[in-house]
């Protein structure tokens, strides 16, 4: 019957994003980090926003690898997959934060905790993500939960924000701005 | 620990380079809230005995970088710029949107202070606890946006390269200024994020007086702890969810009045103030979305309104022209100010100032006022080197480019429009009041009084303490009180006034700080005495000029004119009705005959030193 997931609500989740419409105003940071660290902390937010380019601004988040490169790589088990989401899970008491899911993921996303020692991912916030809930309360749709099929190109998301702005700035505001960063 | 803030501002003397952390106390606070207000208490205190000596161009000229209690916590980040104006000679609490502030705050200040001068081009980079005045010669003399992009490559690769590990690091939020603040000139802004300006008071001149290219700021801490962590994320919840509501401001910004304050309220800038109503429906905002707008929400840290629109020209002689939008403002002292009515126009000499490090603003104002004196025959081809004519996008967009360089003429109308009037006056051999229209050397806002049908009352720019801006109007409120004071707190605060909704301010103050702040402390003590100082320093002045309320507390001259055109046409304002009205608000502001705060309301407010500092002005005025 097909490699889809038709169940919706039995399905994995992805936080699908689209950085045209990112207005810049991070409040997907400032709810993210009210969830998880109970502080405004942009630079512990597990979506960071990224402003290479004034104007371009990118949502840079997990987008869970079907391989899970970072997974593989974790030395110390410290990372593992949160059976009802998809989301990778960081155990902080087995995590040393040596870096080596960094290396492994395409798109450098996990970072470390800029006051722990540990390695910071997103986890879906369990199935109903902050950020994508202020995003769609703003009407900007730049992040949304959908359900997660198993065919889509999950991985090819999972960039360096330098590498998605040089692209953007093309495409948005011209060839001039190549070089810009 | 206090709450929502630190307490701790940093500051720097560039003179010798050293670094230190100065404590702000609890009850300071309180008094002062931040941002306008403490920038307020902090240049009394350290400048209020010799404020007519201080040249704000000068090495004793303090520049104020500060946050406010609610920066970061309210939606909309925004940052107040201040020190000793070289436009009003007084304080102006000039504000900017962004990141900055936030930065900064999780860098672990609640703002800035910088003394002294540095010797050659330098830059400030903080990075949490590391503070580095740095070699800018490199970036001196580079446009805005090449500014930003040099910092922000070389900062990140820095960051990147401390790093231990292969995370990517996020960009640091960055204040700077462009050739037009290195010039030193009057109506330089501090810029930010390529388009974003703190205008009004002409920092901008006063960051290159210093030689001070730029303030690079990386925070990777939180923001300080709040009072009442549930009962914050409650409020904040509201006030986004009851913001998100205002559909047309989001979807507009307010781009929208180009058109209507124009064509519908007959109050918008028109070659320079010679008209205020056209019915050109070209420059409404279905154009400009139709042909210039490539971004539709963009917005700063936290703000669900996004009232800000990028737009780009991707055709035509102007090609490759980027700015946000522009706004109201600039759609107006760029556009109909000039007489230009497209949209491309605009665009093109709104993207310019950015470029420049120019106001848009102010030197729309200023540029409008010498296109009438070319319009006059007061100023010439042979003075400007080319004609000057309404709707001559290109000619003016020169214009700008001579005065951010200080070349010819453009050297003399980068001192602004009121001193520029007063120079030009003394070569021409003629009184050029008539055409500058400005209040105490600040070119006023694109809202005019004359048709009595915009929020600008009569009194609007007449006893602002802040004289043109169109953000601290001098009107009575509903409730006979002045609405500057209200104002005082958006910019103490440090607020956007787009996102200010009263009972929700009141309620992060109390969830953030822990501040029970009533409405009856902010208009009885906390507002009065701050714009009780501010006045004070404002008729203080000097050195280069100084006003006197009994003349300098009024209207533009223009605006005694009727209205030429339009459904209010031969509208205006009576000299007689304002004087009595500002002696209404004189008595309600607790001034005395002439403007001066009253020393009783001085002590009741516990602040009499203030009343021995108007001694002088006193004296001055009887003596004149």
């Amino acid at each position: 019957m097909g490699v889809c997931v038709l169940n919706e609500e039995k399905a994995k989740i992805w936080i699908f994003r689209d950085y045209e419409r990112c207005s810049g105003c991070r409040r997907c940071e400032i709810a993210c980090s009210l969830k998880h660290e109970g502080r405004i902390w942009p630079e512990a937010s597990r979506v960071r926003v990224f402003m290479l380019i004034p104007g371009l601004e990118i949502p840079h988040l997990c987008t869970q690898c079907p391989d899970y490169p970072c997974i593989s790589a974790c030395l110390f088990k410290a990372l593992t997959i949160d059976e009802k989401t998809g989301a990778v899970l960081v155990d902080v008491d087995k995590c040393t934060g040596c870096g080596k899911c960094i290396d492994a993921c395409p798109g450098k996303v996990p970072f470390i905790h800029p006051r722990m020692r540990y390695a910071v991912i997103c986890d879906l916030c369990g199935g109903e993500p902050e950020c994508v809930r202020v995003c769609m309360e703003a009407g900007y749709n730049a992040l949304l939960k959908v359900p997660r099929f198993a065919t889509q190109a999950y991985k090819v998301y999972a960039r360096k924000p330098e590498d998605i702005v040089k692209d953007l700035a093309l495409k948005v505001y011209g060839e001039e701005w190549e070089g810009w960063i | 620990m206090p709450y929502g803030w630190w307490g701790r501002l940093l500051e720097v003397d560039l003179s010798t380079k050293s670094v230190k952390v100065t404590k702000v106390d609890r009850s300071t606070m309180r008094r002062y809230i931040g941002g306008r207000g403490l920038g307020v208490k902090i240049l009394w205190d350290r400048l209020g005995r010799k404020w007519e000596e201080v040249d704000p161009l000068g090495p004793d000229n303090i520049l104020l970088i500060l946050t406010g209690p609610l920066t970061g916590y309210y939606p909309g980040g925004r940052v107040c710029v201040t020190g000793k104006s070289p436009q009003s000679n007084g304080v102006v609490g000039s504000t900017v949107g962004g990141e900055f502030g936030v930065e900064l705050k999780c860098a672990g200040y609640d703002g800035l202070i910088v003394n002294g001068v540095a010797e050659k081009p330098i830059y400030l980079w903080i990075e949490d606890e590391e503070v580095d005045v740095r070699d800018a010669s490199h970036i001196w003399g580079k446009d805005s946006r090449e500014t930003l992009r040099v910092l922000t490559k070389e900062l990140r690769s820095e960051m990147s390269k401390e790093r231990p590990l292969s995370d990517v690091c996020k960009e640091p939020s960055i204040l700077y200024v462009g050739p037009a603040g290195e010039n030193k000139v009057r109506i330089a802004a501090v810029a930010a994020k390529i388009t974003h300006a703190a205008g009004y008071g002409g920092y901008g001149a006063v960051m290159g007086s210093k030689m001070l290219k730029a303030i690079a700021v990386k925070g990777t801490g939180p923001l300080p702890e709040v009072a009442e962590p549930d009962v914050f994320e409650k409020a904040l919840d509201d006030v986004c969810k009851s913001l998100a509501q205002s559909f047309m401001m989001r979807y507009w910004g307010t781009g929208s009045a180009g058109y209507t304050v124009g064509a519908d309220t007959s109050s918008e800038p028109i070659r320079n103030w010679q008209e205020e109503w056209h019915d050109e429906t070209k420059y409404g905002s279905s154009f400009f979305e139709s042909k210039v707008w490539i971004k539709r929400f963009w917005g700063d840290f936290g703000c669900p309104t996004t009232c800000l629109k990028l737009a780009m020209i991707k055709y035509g002689k102007f090609k490759g022209t980027l700015t946000d939008n522009p706004d109201y403002e600039l759609q107006a002292y760029l556009g109909t100010n000039l007489g230009v009515f497209e949209p491309e126009g605009g665009v093109y000499l709104s993207a310019k100032a950015d470029d420049l490090g120019l106001c848009g603003i102010q030197v729309g104002n200023t540029l409008g006022f010498a296109a009438e004196l070319y319009q006059r025959g007061i100023l010439t081809k042979e003075d400007l080197g080319f004609e000057l004519k309404w709707g001559d996008v290109e000619s003016f967009a020169r214009l700008q480019e001579m005065i951010a360089h200080r070349i010819g003429i453009g050297d003399v109308l980068a001192e602004g429009t009121y001193r520029a009037a007063l120079k030009i006056g003394k070569m021409k051999n003629v009184n050029l009041m008539p055409y500058a229209v400005q209040v105490k050397g600040i070119g006023v806002g694109a809202h005019g009084i004359r048709s009595g049908l915009d929020y600008t009352k009569p009194t609007a720019y007449v006893c602002s303490l802040q004289g043109g801006d169109h953000t601290s109007v001098s009107n009575l409120d509903e409730k006979n009180r002045p609405e500057e004071w209200e104002i005082i707190l958006i910019d103490s605060a440090v607020v956007c006034w787009f996102n200010f909704r009263k009972e929700h301010v009141y309620r992060f103050f109390k969830a953030v700080a822990g501040w029970n702040i009533s409405e009856d402390e902010l208009y009885s003590e906390t507002a009065p005495r701050i714009a009780a100082i501010q006045r004070a320093l404002l008729l203080l002045g000097g050195p280069d000029v100084y006003w006197d309320p009994r003349v300098d507390d009024d209207n533009p001259l223009r605006f005694y004119e009727p209205l030429p055109s339009g459904p209010k046409k031969g509208a205006t304002v009576k000299k007689e009705d304002v004087d009595k009205l500002k002696r209404i608000y004189y008595e309600v502001a607790g001034w005395d005959e002439y403007g001066l705060p009253r020393v009783e309301a001085l002590e009741k407010l516990g602040i009499s030193e203030v009343g021995k500092a108007l001694e002088r002005v006193k004296q001055r005025l009887q003596t004149s």
